[in-house]
């Protein structure tokens, strides 16, 4: 019987990398690469909204008050905008016959910084004259246009969610390598530290952290104190998790060949153990993202967050708290729809991530 | 009447184009009382083959398109559901591979033993019929291990209360799926002794699936070997073990490492089992066998009686 | 669990601490209250001592009972606290058992019926379900109440004076539903997805084989041996479904204005009453942690492997 020839370790030729495993599993879950996408059109409108919303987020118009939804129409080749005026009492309105102005895009408008820093005032869409103007999603009480505050919200809320995360799971998995790791009285201490926090109910400990910062904060001191609440929630549970996949990694023989190479115990912890805990982290952070995005809607909703003129998702809907608000002018539950949206995207997109991890499953 | 005949059984999995044929024209008779080895390598074939017995592999998505299951005269596949139930544990009974595995940890031994009992011999669904089972395989103080439960016990003793279970509906078919592989040697020696004892007293028929050859010596009656979904060669075991025809069975017996001899080097058949859905055309061995000529590879051998009770599915058999 | 309960308190106490002003911030505001009254009222209520000393006489109070005064509401707290701790419990156990009874069965659909129309859609659901948040289904909730008239845009039961028992509870009921439809709503889905794969899970064990192999049926297999051991993982996401209940809970009461322990804390956050607060706070992780116990409990007596370690 014949023998294979034996080939060099140079010319084997290993199937896929784990990495390279990963992604293309994931390619292969549709509902993965949906959210992915969403998530990523949801985050570059976000990136510019200065640019794509007509209006700044604290442009008043009061002309226009709960203003309902208006669209531009077609006629003949060209979006026209009509002009509306409010009726004697309450706020209905009613078009003003052959009183319209075409839609332009990239036209003039509001002034706004782009990215932050670059000031500038062209708009995707409009027309010009904000005696016309269009409100994809209706106007609030003060006719601010919500689309407009939805995208100035959504750059608020999208960018908590991801800093929240990542600052509370950086700081999580550090501190639960090291309970890990070094077992004995230091991981006592901080287990029984974490189970302290996990078993107070998120929102009652989210409202005592608040209680302790001043009532009367500018809002980027507002923001950052958002910021630093959130991440205080989720540090605890990560750490558990993770300490516990270290306590049993530890034990893997390819820690005890680290130490015996003479690596110190830091190196140990965040080049050997911490990244096989990869896998899990990330998908445990996709999945939570949104529960720190919904922690800055409620904060704000409950008037201790972000505060006006500024726009959230959550102190947009505040306003809609009020029944009869609600039945009148529905549209100012507009927010919701984000929200819903960018939730939803992240939960597929976790989900996906956990199924393509999982290696057992198809 | 044989008790078993499974005639030209053919089994995929998936239809249409995607069907992977994972029984392929099989084969085999079981009389009363009579013990027949199974032997293949993982993936052959085997284990569906032995589940399809009592139509337990899952109808989608498997597909059976093609020959009968006899047992006791009746079609399994065509029966209906209740008689199926009957079947199952009245006429036959399994004992899988992993011990711990196919008792369910949640309840206690005693009761998931009652429980065959309640379904197959009401009867005699006590507790003394219970513990005189759990004696009959050789379990010390019966009494007390009723109400154990299953991760309360070792391993050998698990594959013990298993084959209890299997016994206790007096089935006249044992069908055992690798019963020792999971275990120690010497719980391996004491597990094959039981059946062998248990077979000789209560007369039962014992289909016997292994990948080791040295259980087939021990307790088989008649051997079948299966290749990649099909029955390569089928006889009684002394002339099987003294005088294999089919290459892939000789090429087995030739890999058992001998402690006696100046073999230097453990002989390997080389190449891999080919995966279902992956089958060359032609002989499935003809890759991997010393002797394949190109018409191997042309048509597809079939399995020839070449002698009373020997059945082999190479036209070269004769060579060697 | 008392000292998680101290810690607990603790912490909270610390935390309030740390923001300036208390209860008589605004009252000093106030022209018609004399300074020496404030003065005299911090003092009996220790808010002129430091917070560590305010934490010890909070404590003498609460080991003999006694929580004190509320200075917001000016009753006694004790009575409050448990009068809203009883209306969370009532809004947090029928939003269970709601949840439960339906996610469960319809779980156990989804994995029997795998891929079909049950299964499809209610994975739609739960999906739908896990991205609402429980802010717009409160306030769609209200709307739908305002709309249809079938039930109380929010709030508390009304008085009870001049009816009976029966028909006071009715009242309590008529105002407890919308807001435990809402809260179970968001924990349907996850109860619901965790029962499906884990019967899943289940389904694919070898013991089920077995169990086919010996001729049972297939409900009595599904029913009876999958299910006590798919149930056994649930129980322990009990502790976390509680703890999110809970906090939704707070959402709910808050918007909705069920008169519980969320909206409690809310009044208090705002009326700066920090020790009622803590108090507060004290109380939700005290229901969360008992309710733990009793998951812990049921697990040891659904799962023998658990019992005898």
């Amino acid at each position: 019987m014949e023998t294979a020839e034996p080939i060099s370790i140079a010319e084997a030729k290993f199937t896929l990398s784990p990495g390279q495993l990963f992604w293309q599993r994931l390619k292969r879950r549709k509902i993965a690469v949906a959210g992915g996408v969403i998530l990523i059109f949801l985050y570059a409108v976000a990136l510019t909204a200065g640019f794509v919303a007509p209006f700044y987020y604290d442009h008043l118009n009061t002309d226009y008050s709960f203003h309902p939804p208006l669209w531009p129409r077609l006629s003949g080749f060209h979006l026209i905008v009509p002009r509306t005026e409010a009726q004697a009492d309450g706020f209905v309105y009613h078009e003003l016959p052959n009183d319209t102005k075409p839609l332009h895009f990239f036209v003039c408008g509001d002034k706004y910084k782009l990215f932050g820093f670059i000031p500038a005032s062209i708009h995707l869409f409009g027309t010009g004259d904000s005696n016309y103007p269009v409100y994809l999603l209706g106007a609030d009480q003060f006719g601010r246009d919500v689309f407009s505050r939805i995208l100035y919200g959504s750059q608020i809320s999208l960018s908590i969610g991801i800093i929240g995360i990542a600052l509370s799971f950086a700081f999580g998995m550090i501190i639960g390598g090291i309970s890990g790791y070094f077992a004995g009285s230091t991981d006592t201490v901080i287990m029984r530290l974490c189970e302290l926090i996990m078993s107070i109910p998120a929102l009652y400990l989210i409202i005592s952290l608040r209680a302790a910062f001043p009532p009367g904060m500018s809002s980027s001191e507002i923001y950052a104190m958002i910021v630093v609440i959130l991440s205080f929630i989720g540090w605890a549970s990560m750490a558990r998790v993770i300490r516990g996949m270290t306590l049993s990694l530890r034990e893997q023989q390819f820690v005890l060949a680290a130490r015996a190479l003479g690596q110190s115990h830091l190196k140990i912890i965040c080049r050997h153990i911490l990244p096989n805990t990869f896998s899990y982290v990330i998908v445990a952070a996709t999945l939570s993202v949104p529960y720190y995005i919904l922690g800055e809607v409620v904060l704000s909703f409950l008037g201790v967050g972000i505060q006006e003129p500024q726009a959230s998702w959550g102190n947009m809907l505040s306003a809609a708290e009020d029944v009869q608000y609600l039945q009148n002018y529905p549209w100012l539950l507009a927010p919701s729809a984000a929200i819903f949206v960018t939730v939803l995207a992240f939960n597929f997109l976790g989900d996906g991530l956990r199924d393509a991890a999982d290696t057992k499953s198809l | 009447m044989n008790l078993l005949e499974i005639k030209n059984l053919k089994m995929d999995f998936g239809k249409n184009a995607e069907a992977l044929r994972a029984i392929d024209d099989v084969s085999l008779t079981i009389g009363a009382g009579e013990t027949v080895c199974l032997v293949g390598e993982s993936g052959c074939g085997k284990t569906v083959t032995a589940l399809s017995i009592a139509r337990l592999v899952p109808t989608p998505p498997a597909n059976y398109v093609g020959g009968e299951i006899l047992l006791n005269g009746q079609d399994i596949l065509k029966m209906p559901n209740g008689e199926l139930r009957n079947i199952r544990g009245g006429v036959v009974s399994y004992v899988f591979q992993e011990p711990g595995a196919a008792l369910n940890p949640v309840f206690r031994v005693g009761n998931q033993i009652k429980e065959s009992l309640k379904l197959h011999k009401p009867e005699k669904a006590t507790n003394e019929e219970v513990i005189r089972l759990l004696k009959l395989v050789g379990i010390p103080a019966p009494e007390s291990r009723i109400r154990n439960y299953p991760f309360e016990m070792s391993g050998g003793m698990q594959q013990r209360v298993m084959i209890a279970m299997a016994l206790a509906s007096e089935p006249k078919l044992l069908v055992a799926d690798e019963p020792t592989t999971a275990l120690d040697v010497t719980i391996q020696a004491q597990i094959l002794e039981l059946l062998h004892e248990l077979k000789q007293r209560l007369g039962m028929a014992i289909l016997l699936i292994t990948h080791n050859l040295g259980i087939v010596g021990d307790m088989a009656d008649r051997v079948a070997v299966m290749y990649a979904g099909q029955i390569v060669e089928l006889a009684p075991v002394k002339e099987l073990l003294r005088q294999p025809l089919h290459p892939y069975t000789k090429a087995l017996m030739a890999s058992v490492p001998k402690l006696r001899g100046d073999a230097d080097r453990l002989s390997a058949i080389p190449g891999n089992v080919p995966r279902i859905g992956n089958f060359p055309a032609g002989c499935r061995f003809a890759p991997r066998c010393p002797m394949a000529k190109p018409e191997c590879s042309e048509k597809v051998p079939e399995l020839v009686e070449v002698e009373a009770g020997r059945w082999v599915r190479c036209p070269f058999w004769k060579t060697s | 669990m008392i000292p998680l309960l101290l810690g607990v308190s603790l912490l909270t106490f610390l935390l309030m601490s740390l923001a300036p002003g208390n209860y008589f911030t605004a009252l000093k505001q106030n022209p018609q209250v004399s300074p020496e009254t404030i003065a005299r009222l911090q003092a009996q209520f220790h808010l002129d001592k430091p917070w560590y000393l305010q934490y010890f006489y909070w404590l003498a109070n609460v080991l003999r009972g006694n929580f004190g005064y509320s200075m917001a509401y000016k009753i006694s707290a004790t009575s409050l606290i448990f009068s809203r701790l009883w209306n969370t419990f009532t809004l947090s156990l029928l939003a269970m058992v709601i949840a439960w009874t339906i996610a469960i069965p319809l779980g156990v659909s989804a994995a029997v019926k795998r891929d079909s129309w049950i299964d499809r859609g209610s994975s739609l659901i739960a999906f739908v379900g896990l991205s609402i948040s429980e802010i717009v289904l409160a306030l769609l909730a209200m709307w739908f109440a305002a709309v249809t008239g079938w039930f109380p845009i929010g709030g508390a039961p009304g008085p009870s004076f001049g009816l009976s028992a029966m028909q006071q509870f009715g009242d309590y009921l008529h105002h407890l539903i919308l807001p435990a439809l809402v809260l179970a709503a968001s924990d349907i889905a996850g109860i619901m997805r965790q029962m499906r794969s884990n019967l899943l899970d289940t389904l694919r064990a070898e013991y089920i084989t077995a169990a086919r192999a010996r001729g049972l049926g297939e409900g009595w297999v599904i029913y009876k041996h999958a299910l006590r051991n798919a149930i056994n993982p649930l129980l322990t996401i009990f502790g976390y479904s509680l703890a999110s209940l809970l906090s939704g809970a707070f959402i709910v009461e808050n918007i909705m204005a069920w008169p519980g322990l969320g909206r409690l804390t809310m009044e208090a956050f705002f009326a700066k009453d920090s020790y009622l607060v803590v108090d507060c706070v004290v109380m939700a992780t005290a229901l969360l942690v008992i309710g733990n116990f009793i998951a812990d409990l049921l697990l040891a007596w659904s799962d023998p492997r658990i019992r005898l370690e």
